[in-house]
């Protein structure tokens, strides 16, 4: 369910999304900025801390990254459901894969199971998505990685139609 | 940098203070003045060392929608279909993947109703067949200390 956020909320999440003014009193600056108080605007800033709307109010540092420089989408066929589970968690147990999930499979898309597996190189990946299969049975599986990056970016929650989004809601409420 | 700007650093990539006057905070929680914490920090961010002080807004959180994509795309079409993509300001990872299943992209959006409106825009308009939609079903794993290179949904 998407939260009830006002127009001043979208106003004000939208400051906290770019960087805070470089100043000693930078929640006074977003304040002068908007038109609201300085108290206001902190009070408001810890709320949506609060409400989990951020999961990190802090400093992003440049070069975060470690040293992995091949990511492979691992791919996994798993028919049966009733496997996929106990799959699911063996996959997700190695320290190479950071993320695993289920999703749907349709035609000509045989898979179910995703892992991002990391490691220093493509060849790399491959032998530990080879492991991976060798150790769990899966036969049908694939790596797939990216060849061409159109896209990658943060997500600007406040600054499009999302914004837009909420100030209609607003204009609908009154 | 010194052993004084790894404090901070580590301090303030946790938590910046939401607080009046921040950086007294910092300060005092790593023996500088007020002057001399806000002296560093905006040394670091002029250097670049801190690309950006601010909240990380969550999709769940907020209660909006994330999903994965995938479409099979002609390859001497995948760069037109590709940007048309990108526009999409919910769009936030947009690859070309070695798979007949060509191109794989991200999409956040504040409801389902939304997710399914802009995929059928971007099939409307890429005219390269379905853009089929790949929401999770079950998370066994996000490693989130783990410093991976996409996919962040």
């Amino acid at each position: 369910m998407k939260k009830e956020i006002t127009p001043e909320d979208a106003r004000i999440m939208a400051e906290l999304q770019r960087s805070l003014p470089m100043s000693l009193r930078p929640y006074k600056d977003i304040a002068d900025k908007l038109g609201l108080t300085e108290d206001y605007v902190i009070q408001k800033t810890r709320e949506y801390g609060e409400k989990k709307y951020y999961r990190r109010f802090g400093a992003t540092l440049r070069h975060q990254k470690a040293g992995f420089k091949a990511n492979g989408m691992g791919v996994w066929s798993v028919p049966d459901e009733a496997d996929r589970q106990r799959l699911g968690e063996a996959l997700a147990a190695y320290p190479e894969v950071s993320h695993a999930y289920e999703r749907p499979s349709f035609e000509g898309w045989p898979f179910h199971l995703f892992t991002m597996i990391h490691g220093q190189t493509e060849e790399e990946v491959r032998a530990v998505a080879a492991k991976m299969a060798r150790d769990t049975g899966i036969r049908e599986y694939d790596v797939l990685f990216s060849t061409r990056e159109f896209k990658k970016t943060s997500m600007q929650y406040f600054d499009h139609w999302p914004a837009a989004e909420t100030a209609e809601q607003g204009e609908a409420r009154r | 940098m010194d052993e004084t700007d790894k404090k901070i650093l580590n301090l303030i990539q946790t938590g910046f203070p939401v607080a009046a006057r921040p950086y007294a905070e910092i300060g005092e929680k790593t023996g500088l003045s007020e002057q001399e914490a806000f002296g560093r920090v905006k040394a670091m961010f002029d250097s670049g060392v801190i690309r950006r002080i601010g909240a990380s807004f969550d999709s769940r959180g907020l209660g909006w929608t994330s999903t994965l994509c995938a479409m099979n795309t002609a390859p001497e079409r995948i760069g037109e279909v590709a940007a048309i993509i990108s526009e999409y300001p919910g769009v936030t990872h947009n690859y070309q993947r070695n798979h007949a299943m060509n191109l794989w992209f991200t999409l956040i959006a504040p409801d389902q109703e939304a997710v399914d409106r802009t995929l059928a825009e971007i099939e409307a308009r890429a005219k390269s067949g379905k853009a089929h939609n790949l929401p999770m079903k079950r998370k066994f794993k996000i490693k989130v200390d783990f410093k991976f290179k996409e996919e962040d949904e």
